[in-house]
């Protein structure tokens, strides 16, 4: 059943003299290895998780009781803004580069990343951008405190802070674009031979396509913030009305990045709950075509709703029935997609290990943030919950519940191969079952703080909002120690390489050509291209 | 559409009666016992969970479609999970279930394209009516200007009865004190309380433009299902037709910096009778206050007079003591406010500094920027003794 | 290096560990951090700027010295050809989409922006302003505030339009370079090829003296309110494009005299071509839409 038939490269190779791991340090700072690249993102993005989360539960420590306990309001807003930017822009976009880093080449059965040097030069831009975010905090003045959308003309008061943020985003959006530029090479040019698109790994074809919004927006995020920077610098006036300028059009300029920049967050996690479902209900994935063109339908469709972030800055009712239609409209192909997983569950012979509960959980807990997004797609009543609690419940709904869980799902599906030990099910299992729960009670009563108008990035608020406060703040701090027992219990160990040894393919019903070779996968792999089996159509997930 | 709605109603009332106890009992034990809190009427409720009850037809209409799609969401949830769950349940491998690959017809993946996309459309059209609605501000009976200021609204009568009349609004300096005391008890309008509410009478439509002095900030009151963003150079609208007359309260509702949570919005709707009396009033009020900027003021009567404008704008920043906290600059002891140049000072007032962290204040007039800097200039530690009258910040105005 | 082991030109060549990227963005740290205080008015930044970016272009010389001889070691077959082909294509098209914001910007003005605050509705906060574009014609004032003193705009003849000869002539230049190439003419291809790098460098000494003359003369500057922003932020970026192009053309031309490329691989030569012909575009809208419309 095997989808390779030439096993001769995977296991041991003909030339051995220069294939030795390079030993020490140097392995990791010179690394061109996709894998170890692949780990150091993975590293880093979760160091930027637990200094994102942190700030979370200052932010929430706040919030727990009315009245100002812990910071001045000035704070609290650097808070919130270093937040969101280091949770999208630090830890959950390098986590899903990790994740390409690793499993692309070995998806598809290439010996790297098409350009090896490059990639490690993604890596480390990283490395001073994020040094300069963090330490934003310790500049006169403070770290911006414009919220992560950096709206114009708040952001043109800010301190010298503030310039170090752009620059540091400037030099985020650069390590993205070459990042993409490497993945979409690397998938159009450097599949094994026989394997077309339309055989390839969802994961990868999810990737693909996020590589394509990254390299068109990123670049617009880089003009919007430059025009900020001029802005405040060199006497222009693009935000500026009485020089002729429009604050809106930073919203404009800055929601064309914002909106595709949502789907980058989540796309590759569709990507990797799509290899994970049909491995554990030992099935193939049910309609493998209709979720490449699904996936194609929202990104393409995300370049024209941008404005449903900015129903309330009042536009033409035109302008607003069109961004309130196209974005319902991109419930269909998601839509679709969660059809295909539960038809690939659909009599399946399921079993439900560690990734497979977080992709159910994935899959459950996504389509509430789904819907209330649809919710908040309704101009009329986005008026009302525009700005509120409700959009902060949507986000997290999408992006904790949706790329968060993904991402573990992930780590627990393919931490094998990486390290070549098993996680302990019951941890993987208690660490499941503590975040979902966790979750939900931090952000579940956030909904009705937004309907009841709780208005965002507020550092303090009326009395009536206190109890549901109280419980996500509780809850938020049962989530972050949900998260501190994963480093502790499963992510060290497995680093360590404590546990049970993995198997090349402990999944017995996985597909892929990531389980035809060992584990942990060797230095280096397929470095000559497998040879596919033509008629197996089962190499795709 | 209004006949949708009754069952619509009942269901929610029922759901909400169900999703109330579940929550009250939850919340029972980490409640804010500590704080007697009762329902804001006109405000949040204690525990909310929904929309404020609706004053006016458009946040009636939200209500309904706020249920609208909550119902067909929920319908489509438990049909998607429940067909999950019971998949979850009999096709595991520990029940002995095999895999079996399922054909895949073309109409099932049309199907599951096409009807999503026709509930999508029919969620759209009620959508579309309300918000044809919503956008229509024309044959206004009374036309206000909300100016957002860094960090207060700013309401000026411009068209209507009452025209010509202008109030600034800001946060009860009580509340802000209580906010920077982190356990003290706080009263069932904490945040909420304003020194000169909005005033508009009852049933008629009120055309609300917005704009704003340095950043956005957004003007929303839940109970009359508005917000606006408030855009420095240039005008948005909105509007509302109270059908109830009492106080509702709303936020700013975009970041606009520091005290961003203390900048509430209360409107006040009378009866036609009362929003005559006080539109007379005021009038009065106005007349009589009017400060003529060639008076020529004592110190005392100045530093009186400074005490109280420092209290009402800059308290929030530079603080009591006048020490300012963190980025915030002292006043006490500053070189610019002891200099005996007094139009450094001035400058400092009329157009801001520091790209705006210090934002320009010549929306108050003459004679308070007189006070209050004489105030500055004679208080705490700084005793220079030195007089700004009103004529010499007419002179520096452009 | 690694894997040319046999001599042969490997499937598809890896490069072993490098230290070039981490010194690369070791660099840009400098850059970055001078950057954000010199604007703020220290001193030292502008030292770590400079610091920074000479240490960059040593590690960009290095890296692409190594890149170079690889490539001239016949390490780089078909297969990374083709790389470079799809990665340049996709770059160009992520500098469209750069360009692309600040094309936005100059749409966003003059349709919507100044209009609406010249509009009937603005003439409560601005009463004096009237919405003409460019902001300086008859009858205009140049900005809502008045803040922006009276300036005049920069009309197409005759710098932009000998800038615009300039940069199409370049473009033909290269071609014929490139054909000389194909065909194996390497003399013919380096005196083209020199001829279009003197064209860039007079494209860029004409925009400097426009500028000039746009500051002296016509009081036209980045603070002239929107339409000096857009105006000067379009035209210079797009200068600096030109520059980065025209180095890439310099280098590929003093490739081409150490010999470098032959007649039917010569990718680092195409690359920099695209570029060049995506730069000379942009020139084109820049010159329909700033200095025409
Ligand atoms: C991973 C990130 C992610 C994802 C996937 C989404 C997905 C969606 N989002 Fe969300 N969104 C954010 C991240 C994300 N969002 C963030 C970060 C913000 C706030 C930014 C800020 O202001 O700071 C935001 C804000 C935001 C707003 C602005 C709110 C406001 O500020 O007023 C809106 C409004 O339309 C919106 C809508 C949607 C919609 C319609 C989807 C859709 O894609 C959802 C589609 C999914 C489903 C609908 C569920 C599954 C479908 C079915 C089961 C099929 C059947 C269903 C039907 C036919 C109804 N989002
Ligand atoms: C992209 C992903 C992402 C992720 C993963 C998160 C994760 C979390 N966020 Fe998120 N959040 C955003 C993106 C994200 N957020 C964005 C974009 C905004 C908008 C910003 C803006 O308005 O500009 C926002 C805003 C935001 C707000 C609103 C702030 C405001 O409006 O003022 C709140 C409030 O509760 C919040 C809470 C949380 C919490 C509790 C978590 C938790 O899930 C975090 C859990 C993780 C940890 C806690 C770390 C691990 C633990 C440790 C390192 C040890 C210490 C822990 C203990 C001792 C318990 N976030
Ligand atoms: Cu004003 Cu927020
Ligand atoms: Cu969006």
């Amino acid at each position: 059943m095997s989808a390779v038939l030439d096993h001769h490269d995977a296991h041991g190779h003909d030339h051995h003299d220069d294939h030795h791991a390079p030993k020490g340090w140097r392995r990791w700072v010179f690394a061109t290895n996709h894998k170890d690249i692949g780990t150091l993102y993975l590293l880093f993005a979760f160091a930027m998780l637990m200094i994102g989360g942190v700030l979370a539960l200052l932010i929430r420590a706040e919030l727990f009781q009315p009245g100002l306990q812990l910071v001045n309001p000035q704070l609290f807003n650097q808070l919130t803004t270093m937040h969101g930017l280091i949770m999208v822009f630090g830890a959950i976009m390098p986590a899903f580069v990790g994740f390409a880093n690793w499993m692309i080449p070995l998806q598809i059965g290439a010996s790297d990343m098409a350009f090896a040097r490059m990639n490690n030069f993604s890596f480390w831009l990283m490395i001073p951008a994020g040094l300069m975010l963090v330490a934003s905090f310790f500049m006169p003045g403070g770290a911006p405190a414009a919220g992560w959308t950096l709206y114009a003309p708040l952001t043109l008061q800010m301190g010298p802070s503030m310039d170090a943020g752009i620059f540091a985003m400037h030099i985020l959006g650069a390590s993205s674009i070459m990042g993409s530029i490497n993945i979409i090479v690397t998938i159009l040019n450097m599949r094994a031979p026989g394997m077309t698109l339309m055989k390839m790994p969802m994961f990868c074809w999810t990737w693909l396509i996020t590589a394509y919004l990254l390299i068109a927006v990123m670049p617009v995020l880089a003009g919007a913030i430059t025009m900020t920077l001029t802005d405040r610098h060199f006497g222009t006036s693009f935000f500026n009305p009485a020089g002729g300028g429009d604050p809106v059009m930073y919203q404009h300029i800055f929601w064309f990045f914002g909106h595709p920049e949502v789907y980058i967050m989540i796309l590759p996690a569709f990507g990797i709950i799509s290899q994970i479902v049909p491995a554990f209900s030992r099935k193939k994935l049910f309609g493998y075509a209709s979720m490449v063109y699904a996936t194609g339908s929202i990104a393409i469709l995300s370049f024209v709703v941008w404005a449903h972030h900015m129903f309330t800055t009042g536009m033409p009712v035109t302008g607003q029935l069109f961004f309130m239609y196209s974005t319902m409209l991109i419930a269909v192909p998601t839509g679709v997609k969660i059809f295909n997983w539960i038809a690939t569950m659909w009599k399946g012979s399921m079993t439900f290990e560690t990734p497979m509960l977080w992709a159910v959980g994935f899959i459950f807990v996504f389509t509430v943030g789904g819907f209330t997004g649809l919710i908040l797609s309704m101009a009329p009543i986005d008026i009302q919950m525009q700005d509120t609690y409700y959009v902060v419940a949507h986000f997290h709904y999408v992006l904790v519940a949706g790329s968060l869980f993904a991402l573990f799902a992930g780590v627990y599906y393919w931490g094998p191969k990486w390290t070549g030990v098993m996680y302990s099910e019951f941890r993987g299992k208690f660490h499941f079952w503590g975040s979902l729960i966790t979750f939900n009670i931090t952000f579940f009563p956030m909904h009705f703080l937004g309907l009841a108008g709780m208005p965002r990035r507020y550092a303090d608020y009326p009395m009536q909002f206190a109890d549901f406060n109280a419980i996500a703040s509780v809850g938020a701090f049962g989530f972050g120690l949900m998260q501190v027992y994963f480093f502790l219990f499963v992510v060290v160990p497995m680093m360590r390489g404590q546990g049970e040894k993995a198997s090349q393919k402990p999944w017995e019903a996985a597909e892929g050509l990531e389980w035809e070779v060992p584990s942990p996968a060797p230095f280096h792999t397929f470095e000559n291209p497998p040879k596919l089996d033509a008629t197996a159509t089962k190499v795709i997930g | 559409m209004k006949q949708a709605a009754e069952p619509v109603r009942q269901g929610a009332l029922a759901l909400k009666a169900a999703a109330g106890s579940l929550v009250a009992s939850a919340g029972a034990w980490v409640s804010t016992a500590a704080y007697a809190v009762n329902d804001l009427p006109g405000g949040p409720a204690v525990n909310q969970l929904n929309f404020h009850p609706p004053v006016t037809k458009i946040a009636e209409e939200q209500h309904w479609l706020h249920w609208f799609m909550m119902i067909i969401c929920a319908v489509i949830f438990v049909i998607v999970f429940g067909v999950m769950f019971y998949s979850i349940v009999k096709h595991r491998k520990s029940v002995g279930h095999k895999a079996q690959e399922l054909p895949e017809p073309i109409w099932v993946e049309l199907g599951w394209t096409i009807v999503p996309l026709l509930i999508v459309i029919g969620m759209a059209l009620p959508a579309t009516k309300v918000l044809v609605a919503q956008k229509d501000t024309t044959n206004s009976d009374v036309t206000i200007k909300a100016t957002g200021m860094q960090w207060k609204w700013g309401y000026d009568y411009i068209k209507g009865e009452g025209e010509g009349i202008a109030l600034v609004s800001t946060l009860d300096a009580t509340h802000r004190e209580l906010s920077n005391n982190p356990t003290g008890a706080k009263p069932d309008d904490y945040l909420l309380k304003v020194d000169h509410p909005m005033v508009v009478p009852v049933g008629k439509k009120i055309r609300i433009i917005t704009t704003a002095n340095d950043v956005i900030h957004a003007w929303m009151v839940p109970a009359f299902g508005v917000k606006q963003d408030a855009i420095p150079g240039f005008v948005r609208d909105t509007w509302f037709r109270a059908e109830k007359t009492g106080d509702f309260y709303g936020q700013c509702a975009e970041l606009c910096g520091k005290e961003h949570a203390y900048m509430p919005i209360h409107v006040k709707v009378v009866t036609a009778e009362e929003y005559t009396a006080w539109v007379e009033g005021k009038k009065k009020e106005m007349a009589a206050a009017v400060d003529d900027p060639s008076k020529v003021w004592t110190l005392a009567d100045l530093v009186k007079r400074g005490e109280s404008v420092y209290a009402a704008n800059c308290v929030a920043c530079h603080q009591a003591n006048g020490k300012g906290a963190g980025s915030i600059k002292p006043i006490d002891g500053a070189a610019v406010v002891l200099d005996a140049d007094k139009s450094k000072l001035i400058s400092v007032l009329l157009n801001g500094q520091n790209n705006g962290a210090m934002p320009a204040w010549k929306q108050l007039n003459d004679t308070e920027l007189a006070a209050v800097m004489t105030f500055a200039k004679n208080n705490w530690s700084n005793k220079t003794e030195q007089l700004i009258q009103p004529a010499e910040v007419q002179a520096a105005r452009k | 290096m690694s894997a040319n082991a046999h001599g042969a030109t490997p499937y598809y060549f890896v490069p072993g560990p490098s230290r070039h990227p981490v010194m690369a963005s070791i660099g840009l740290f400098f850059v970055i951090l001078g950057a954000g205080q010199w604007i703020n008015g220290a001193q030292w930044g502008a030292y770590s700027v400079a610091f920074g970016l000479a240490w960059w272009g040593i590690v960009l010389y290095q890296w692409f010295r190594d890149a170079v001889s690889e490539s001239e070691g016949g390490l780089y077959g078909h297969k990374i050809d083709l790389s470079f082909r799809w990665s340049m294509s996709w770059f160009i098209f992520s500098e469209v989409m750069f360009f692309g914001a600040f094309f936005t910007a100059l749409w966003w003005a003059r349709v919507h922006s100044v209009p609406a605050l010249g509009g009937i509705e603005n003439a409560l906060l601005w009463p004096d302003f009237k919405a003409v574009w460019p902001s300086v014609q008859a009858g205009a004032t140049a900005s809502p505030a008045g803040i922006v003193e009276p300036f005049q705009t920069m009309g197409p003849f005759w710098l932009p339009t000998i800038n615009t000869a300039l940069l199409l002539t370049s473009g033909v230049t290269l071609t014929i370079a490139h054909h000389a190439l194909q065909a194996g003419n390497r003399g013919k291809t380096i005196a083209f090829m020199w001829m279009t790098v003197v064209l860039g460098i007079v494209f860029l000494f004409v925009q400097g003296y426009e500028y000039a003359h746009a500051y002296a003369d016509l009081n036209l500057k980045l603070s002239s309110g929107i339409f000096g922003s857009t105006f000067f932020m379009l035209t210079g970026f797009h200068g600096f494009h030109v520059f980065v192009g025209m180095l890439m053309l310099l280098f590929i031309t003093l490739r081409l005299q150490k010999g470098h490329f032959t007649k039917d691989r010569h990718f680092g030569f195409e690359g920099a071509a695209w570029y060049w012909h995506f730069v000379d575009v942009v020139w084109l809208g820049l010159y329909i839409l700033v200095y025409w419309m």
